[in-house]
């Protein structure tokens, strides 16, 4: 079951702002949505191995060769601020 | 009371010298101006997807097969996540529960002593991009106004190698690093050029009464990047913990914060928060399968590597351990030496000369083995006027000098400057029989027993003569005269 607590948890490491209805309202969609997911322990997968990718594809690569980069002033197109040809963002800590 | 004992593992971070990054075909560089080498992957926007650099797995599996660890079949990338402005996805694409290597050992030397530790893992990883804080206190997060973001770095191929917890001192600490490194640098897979960065380590250390088996809370030191800070930072560590427990008080699993002008660690409490990474596995990268032939075609095209060439230098020239190591610590060093050897020099001498005067020089130069005017022709050449007697030992530091100096032969030198060893014997005995005539008190002290006087006669010479008295002949010449 999740709880409350869980919900103010996980907005927290997500960095998500939520006011109290939608602490309550995320409680109670997230549970359903982990008991839906839930159903699914109930197989027996004894002997099945871990799926790590839908896809049933492995080993795509590339070799190590350069490809152009972006302009210095297209990667900075979409900075929130520019300084000294840096992305420039708050102070942290 | 009992005596306590420190368990130490380490962890080190190495950004591999690709051309490209791991996840995206921008250019690797070093130094260049901010934000030159991105695009859509490595600034994260919407959709682009992540492909593996191929050299980047085989540069990690070298690493790991040079670390004895056996490269696993199945390779799964997970996602990290935790949010700081220098990761634009939000998440760190590194590996978890299926890494691509374990169960390794590492052989390293603490003086005549050969230490192992086994190896817990080699996995592969994304660096972060380069953070640096404008405003307040010179570059410090404190007091700054906000902080700028250079991706040039961000989606570097990074490798995480860590260990088990079996390193049993500060200095085995840095001995372990210092020699990993080595390593590392010989697989030819990275410069780890410690001020651009490119290697770092965590460490962590807990204590535990003498001859226990159980293991102590640690404590932890992050992204130290000098040898001597870390071993510092241990060696600080060790009474605080033990000052702790003594005390009745309990050590508390937290990342430590190292003063170098202080000498002293004290931790940092971090935020409530602890970390919570919600590992996953990847959804934008399919499994990596390891065909072990490629692995095993990897094994056989393997460098030599320092532990193993300082085996050899010791039993083909019948160096001690010591010189074995210095010499062999790296590919350009030891190619040097053995090109002084292998023209003819004695193993020994050049050993001398080489860890002497030519690293001497090449520190003072900046410069790397086999690089400058003193080439392996001119040292074997030195090495062999000196061996036959033609300058003695001093005269050849002298022309050593000279012939960074003076970038010639060293027997121009020789020649040039008047260095030859007197070797002439009437030349030699008029001197021996001058110091004798003019220092009539210490010929007495001499016979009456005073051995040890001998050696300001031979001093007396040398300085008359520039030290270019051949001293095997002067102490043969002046026993005669002072016995007789």
């Amino acid at each position: 079951m999740i709880g409350e607590d869980d919900v103010r948890y996980v907005a927290k490491l997500a960095r998500l702002r939520l006011d109290p209805d939608e602490v309550a309202r995320m409680a109670a969609e997230l549970a359903k949505i982990l008991a839906h997911i839930g159903k699914m322990s109930e197989l027996d997968m004894t002997g099945v191995p871990p799926t790590a990718h839908v896809l049933d594809v492995v080993n795509v690569t590339r070799p190590d060769k350069p490809r152009p980069s972006l302009s210095r002033a297209d990667a900075l197109r979409n900075a929130p601020a520019v300084s000294d040809d840096c992305f420039r963002v708050p102070r942290m800590g | 009371m009992s005596a306590w004992e420190p368990v130490i593992g380490l962890e080190m971070h190495v950004e591999l010298d690709t051309r490209t990054k791991m996840f995206c075909a921008c250019e690797v560089t070093k130094g260049d101006e901010p934000n030159l080498h991105t695009c859509p992957k490595c600034l994260a926007h919407p959709g682009a997807l992540p492909v593996v650099n191929e050299r980047a797995v085989e540069y990690a599996a070298r690493i790991a097969l040079a670390l004895n660890c056996s490269v696993q079949p199945r390779n799964i990338f997970h996602r990290k996540n935790y949010f700081y402005p220098d990761l634009p996805k939000a998440y760190q694409i590194s590996q978890y529960d299926e890494p691509l290597a374990v169960d390794g050992w590492f052989e390293y030397w603490v003086d005549d002593e050969k230490l192992g530790c086994r190896i817990n893992r080699v996995h592969m990883e994304e660096d972060a991009a380069k953070l640096v804080h404008a405003g307040g206190d010179a570059g410090r997060i404190a007091g700054s106004d906000f902080s700028m973001v250079d991706f040039n770095r961000g989606g570097t191929p990074l490798i995480e190698i860590v260990s088990e917890p079996d390193i049993p001192s500060p200095e085995a600490a840095r001995e372990f690093l210092q020699q990993l490194r080595n390593l590392v640098i010989e697989l030819g897979v990275s410069e780890c050029n410690m001020e651009e960065g490119q290697i770092r380590w965590d460490a962590n250390i807990s204590v535990r009464p003498e001859g226990s088996a159980e293991l102590g809370t640690r404590t932890e030191l992050k992204n130290m990047n000098s040898f001597r800070y870390l071993q510092q930072a241990l060696e600080a560590e060790i009474p605080r913990q033990v000052e702790i427990i003594e005390a009745g008080g309990r050590i508390d699993l937290e990342t430590l914060h190292f003063d170098p002008d202080t000498g002293s660690t004290t931790p940092l409490r971090s935020k409530e928060e602890a970390h919570d990474y919600r590992y996953f596995p990847e959804p934008d990268l399919v499994p990596l399968v390891i065909d072990p032939d490629w692995v095993e075609g990897l094994r056989a095209t393997q460098p030599e590597l320092p532990a193993a060439r300082a085996e050899r230098f010791m039993s083909q020239y019948s160096l001690s351990r010591a010189d074995a190591l210095v010499l062999g610590s790296s590919h350009a060093l030891a190619a040097f030496y053995e090109e002084v050897v292998a023209l003819g020099a004695g193993a020994k001498p050049v050993a001398n000369w080489t860890m002497g005067e030519y690293l001497a020089h090449l520190n003072a130069a900046g410069l790397e083995a086999g690089h400058g005017h003193v080439t392996a022709e001119r040292l074997a050449k030195l090495v062999k006027l000196v061996e036959d007697g033609t300058v003695s030992t001093s005269s050849g530091k002298d022309v050593f000098a000279r012939m960074i100096a003076e970038r010639a032969e060293p027997e121009e030198i020789v020649e040039r400057h008047g260095l030859g060893q007197i070797s002439d014997m009437s030349k030699l005995k008029a001197a021996v029989a001058r110091v004798v005539a003019d220092n009539p008190a210490q010929v007495e002290q001499y016979r009456g027993g005073k051995q040890q006087v001998l050696g300001f006669f031979v001093g007396q010479i040398m300085k008359a003569t520039g030290g270019r008295a051949n001293p095997q002949l002067v102490n043969e010449l002046l026993r005669k005269a002072l016995d007789g």
